[in-house]
């Protein structure tokens, strides 16, 4: 939009990847003098803040800075060699896939860092329970922040490995230090499962940098698996994809997810559904499909049968925790609608063709934000009641929140709405591409089978709504008894930190080109024969 | 050192077609100092403390420890001046290409770590002496310690296999004194009895393999020997390739390869906390530096009698020592040093699988390079895990993994390193280069085709991740009671500092050590 210096665009993209760490070791030291404010806690955590919003104005510029005209071509990137005994370069670059997922992790973890810091001011320490310093926390957060950046700028394969697998640490401690019940088998799990497929995918790496002769993403990208022999590819899109597989989470991998964000802080959730699922897709978008096109045609329709099981039983476990009387968990069940709505994701890729890719990284998008605004407003709501469970909010009739709390029940009614695919608003757009890639698939594969797979995913979308209105239902809707205590409704800084989120969820509903407009040159390069 | 009291000087052969020869010159071999000046440098402080030590009053025996570490500093500094040098001395006459001792890359990097190493222990030992209260003879330890550091310098650089099982005894036999040293320790004395029977056993089943190997070859030299086994009389192949295999027990048993592994954990809690550090780092490294020159120096055609061997000793060592440390209960006693000598086995399964890669591929030198690059990334770091241990060590003598509970409340600096130090061991960042280090390997044994032993080593990586996160989350949970606060020694910090240094460095730079995974080695 905007015409800035092709190195400025570089500083920025550094800026973005390497900010958040310095800003994550700065926050361990103690505050210099005249940034001291009220308390050691107040301090870090307003730290936090303002690292993350100046991560956020960066990835902004970067977005005005961004040549909208060629959105297939690699833009601010940097290349320089890190460490030439393994071929290991640092190479940054954005093109229009990656640039809305920088922009989205940056929009989260900044408005987690806000809604952090505001808690705290209104003492609702979630962030220094039990004597645990928000110091960590805030680190903590940084360099998850760091590494999901990362994975979504490195175009160098042993780079994106390092950078996926450096948001291990941090959300293991924010769930195991921060979270609330069962938190401990629950970060152990998250933690086991994603790091026994990470060390598979890194085998997958491996064999193609070492047959390939590169671990260079653009020109293994160009080179459209040209020089991997078909075997190479198959044992290579196994590798990595069940390392991504189980990150995305795809059905049957997924278990790990419901007791993470059950488990999880608020903050933890959001970020875990809202960025680091994406990590997952983005790598068979942006390494399977162009890099391995024969091995990864011979696993899609496998992928997209496995997509819409995952679907299915996602709402079908949804279905049967909102039920009365099932002691259903609302974050629990939020969790299992991930997995269904990552299942349309996974649908998109398997199709390989235009349309399900850009419908898969829109729904990307879209689940990034309508999930996180899910977890932050279940997140308050567990702030007001002490509980999450359904039943035990629902009572007899109805938890009765557009009552007790109207913009809070509007706000959650909203969401669920939104995340059952209303056409207008942002999670259409993405579930409706990825079945109509599903009706055309690629040439290579089977149409009777996408057929399939497209009846029953859009059959899916029939249990999604069901579930989702039922818990409207039960948690906005109910008789009021007078003598129940009103609920504080929507703070302020709540406000703040959900308005940018319900306001991306319409305009992406509403426009979505601007998305779109983003992804499909860079999709359509990418499938016929790499980045530029 | 070597056995050539035949040999005649090199510069005779240059001057071989020139009828007036000076006499004088055959008689003497001429010996390149500066060549031999690491481990030479070694012995000769150890000797010159074991002397001192008559002459010091009580009250001043702690200036042999200095002693110690500045000979170290010393021995380390000489290698500077070797560097691109490739140098050999006490070569054979006639023949200036067949070498005992050579200063190569290979030699200069394992002596770099060895006498690192040694210098971190000696800093880790100047504590423990003092702490012992005169209950660790002051002169002997450090003359043990000295001796064995000079063996093991000397162990990468021989090139025949007589230096070589010279090299191997003069590293061990001062080790098995150290580790008994302790006066009037029932587990102590048992540990160095356990260590010193298997380890003999194991030396004399390699000695006999080497006699096998002259006897076919009628050569010491492993150049020749190379040479030579590919021509052997068919009537003795049962024999050289019984020689094979018994040469490889004996350095399998240093590496504390499975099934050579059952001294470790007992010898580790009875011996002197920096002794047991030396000995998972100084002790692998002349076990492994030793196997790569007799497999790949001396027997590259034989590699596929050991090969296979190794790639099988790999696996089952890592899967033997990643469950063995999975097993270890947090609140037993000595936990803390029994689960870090369970997973020094563990590692040594990692950098025994670029040997066996080397055997496969076209390139070994580079597989090699890998576990070099493994090898010093390991050095660093588990030297840096038992510096803190014997820091903690020092208020809980019991040295439980429950300990170390709220580390991070008492000790912020000391709990973040350690948990860094874990991290790097596990491979997980921000332990970046214990991850890259990792990735060599894995890349070594992808290249070569062993894909099997890959998937085996990614399953160990994730068990071994499974008990280093459990002791990382550990130190930053609330403490169970206050810790005592007390002033940490000077030689321990740095002890600490040193290991961290380069722990951080290298997590910036991994190019510093991976770079031996590119270039040739020999």
């Amino acid at each position: 939009m905007i015409d800035i210096n092709e190195s400025v665009m570089q500083f920025l993209l550094a800026f973005v990847v390497v900010g958040p760490l310095l800003g994550a070791v700065t926050a361990l030291l103690p505050a210099p003098p005249g940034l001291k404010g009220k308390s050691p806690e107040q301090a870090v955590l307003r730290h936090g803040v303002t690292v993350t919003g100046a991560v956020l104005i960066a990835a902004i510029v970067l977005v005005l800075g961004f040549d909208h005209d060629h959105p297939s071509k690699m833009q601010a990137s940097t290349d320089i060699s890190w460490i030439p005994a393994l071929d290991v370069r640092i190479h940054l670059g954005i093109d229009g896939i990656s640039l809305p997922l920088l922009v989205l992790t940056a929009l989260l973890t900044f408005l987690c860092a806000l809604y952090s810091y505001f808690r705290q001011r209104d003492e609702r320490p979630e962030t220094h329970s039990g004597g645990k310093g928000p110091a960590g926390f805030v680190a903590l957060l940084l360099v998850l922040e760091a590494g999901t950046l990362a994975t979504f700028a490195a175009l160098d394969l042993i780079l994106f490995f390092l950078a996926f697998e450096t948001v291990l640490i941090p959300m293991y401690f924010l769930i195991a230090r921060w979270g609330g019940e069962g938190r401990a088998g629950a970060a152990w799990k998250f933690i086991l499962f994603t790091l026994l497929g990470s060390v598979v995918m890194l085998l997958g790496l491996l064999v193609i940098g070492i047959t390939a002769g590169t671990f260079d993403m653009v020109a293994l990208a160009t080179d459209n698996g040209r020089s991997l022999t078909t075997s190479v590819q198959v044992i290579a899109v196994l590798a990595i994809g069940i390392g991504l597989a189980v990150k995305t989470p795809m059905w049957p991998l997924h278990s790990w997810l419901p007791d993470a964000h059950t488990a999880a802080p608020t903050v933890g959730s959001v970020l875990l559904a809202g960025v680091l699922l994406k990590m997952g897709t983005y790598g068979f978008v942006r390494i399977l499909l162009p890099i391995a096109p024969d091995g990864m045609s011979t696993f899609a329709p496998y992928l997209a049968a496995f997509a819409v099981v995952g679907i299915i039983y996602g709402s079908l476990a949804c279905l049967a925790l909102a039920r009365r009387g099932a002691k259903g968990d609302l974050k629990r069940l939020i969790a299992y609608s991930s997995v269904g709505h990552m299942g349309f994701v996974l649908l998109g890729i398997a199709t390989m063709t235009p349309t399900g890719v850009n419908g898969a990284l829109f729904a990307n998008i879209a689940h990034g934000l309508i999930t996180g605004l899910l977890f932050f407003v279940v997140g308050a709501l567990k702030d007001r009641t002490g509980t999450t469970d359904l039943d035990t909010l629902a009572e007899e009739t109805g938890a009765a929140l557009y009552g007790k709390a109207p913009r809070l029940g509007g706000l959650l009614a909203f969401a669920a709405v939104a995340s059952l695919g209303l056409p207008g608003l942002a999670g259409f757009w993405g579930e409706m591409l990825a079945l109509f890639g599903a009706f055309d698939p690629h040439d290579d594969l089977s149409r009777p089978a996408f057929l399939t797979f497209m009846a029953i995913a859009a059959f899916g979308t029939l249990l999604t709504a069901a579930y989702m209105l039922i818990v409207v239902r039960r948690v906005c809707m109910g008789a009021q008894r007078p003598e129940a205590p009103k609920l504080a409704d929507v703070r302020t800084f709540e406000f703040a930190a959900w308005t940018p989120l319900v306001a991306l969820t319409v305009v992406a509903g509403l426009w979505p080109r601007t998305l779109l407009g983003l992804t499909d040159p860079a999709v359509q390069q990418l499938l016929s024969g790499g980045t530029r | 050192m070597s056995l050539q009291a035949h040999d005649l000087a090199g510069p005779a052969h240059a001057l071989a077609g020139s009828a007036h020869q000076p006499l004088a010159q055959n008689l003497v071999q001429s010996v390149d100092w500066l060549a031999i000046a690491p481990p030479t440098i070694a012995a000769v402080v150890g000797l010159a403390v074991l002397v001192t030590d008559l002459f010091l009053k009580d009250a001043r025996k702690p200036l042999l420890g200095w002693m110690s570490v500045a000979g170290l500093a010393a021995a380390a500094l000489m290698l500077l001046p070797l560097v691109n040098g490739d140098r050999s001395t006490f070569c054979r006459t006639g023949d200036a290409g067949v070498c005992s001792y050579t200063a190569d890359t290979f030699t200069l990097v394992v002596q770099f770590l060895v006498l690192g190493g040694a210098l971190v222990t000696a800093l880790l030992s100047v504590t423990a002496v003092k702490d012992a209260e005169r209950g660790l003879p002051e002169g002997e330890f450090w003359f043990l310690l000295l001796s064995s550091a000079a063996g093991a310098a000397l162990l990468p650089a021989s090139r025949d296999l007589a230096t070589l099982i010279v090299a191997l005894e003069v590293a061990s036999l001062p080790a098995f004194a150290l580790v008994g040293l302790r006066q009037g320790d029932r587990r102590s004395s048992e540990a160095a009895l356990k260590f010193f029977l298997s380890s003999v056993t194991a030396t004399a089943v390699s000695l006999m393999g080497i006699s096998f190997v002259y006897a076919s070859t009628g050569t010491l030299y492993l150049t020749e020997v190379a040479d030579r086994i590919q021509h052997v009389d068919g009537r003795l192949t049962t024999l050289v390739q019984t020689g094979v295999v018994l040469t490889l027990v004996g350095f399998a048993f240093k590496t504390a390869a499975v099934p050579f592994h059952f001294w470790v954990p007992d010898t580790y809690v009875g011996a002197p906390l920096p002794i047991a550090a030396y000995l998972s780092v100084i002790g692998k490294a002349v076990g492994f530096s030793g196997l790569i020159l007799v497999t790949v120096v001396a027997l590259p055609s034989y590699a596929d009698v050991w090969g296979p061997a190794l790639a099988a000793l790999a696996a089952l060592t890592m899967t033997v020592g990643n469950v063995g440390a999975l097993r270890q209960q947090a609140t037993r006693a000595y936990s803390a040093v029994r689960l870090l000598a369970w997973s020094s086995v563990g590692q040594a399964g990692y950098l025994l699988v670029p040997i066996a890669a080397a055997a496969y591929s076209d390139d070994p030198e580079r597989s090699i390079g890998s576990t070099v690059a493994y090898a010093l990334m390991y050095a660093a770091v588990n030297l840096g895990a038992f510096a803190v241990a014997a820091l903690v060590g020092r208020t809980r003598s019991l040295n439980r993994v429950a300990d170390y509970r709220g580390l991070y409340a008492s000790n912020p600096l000391t709990a973040l390193l350690l948990a860094f130090f874990l991290l790097c061991l596990a491979g997980l960042p921000p332990g970046v280069i214990g991850l890259f280090a990792k990735v060599t390997v894995f890349s070594a044994a992808v290249d070569a085709g062993l894909g099997w032993l890959a998937v085996v080593m990614a399953v160990n990586v994730v068990i071994a991740l499974f008990y280093y996160l459990q002791w990382t989350a550990l130190l930053f949970r609330a403490p169970a009671e206050p810790a005592p606060g007390h002033r940490v020694p000077a030689p321990l910090t740095a002890a600490i500092t040193v290991a961290a240094v380069l722990a951080l460095a290298l997590s910036g730079a991994p190019q510093l050590i991976l770079r031996f995974t590119g270039t040739g080695l020999f």
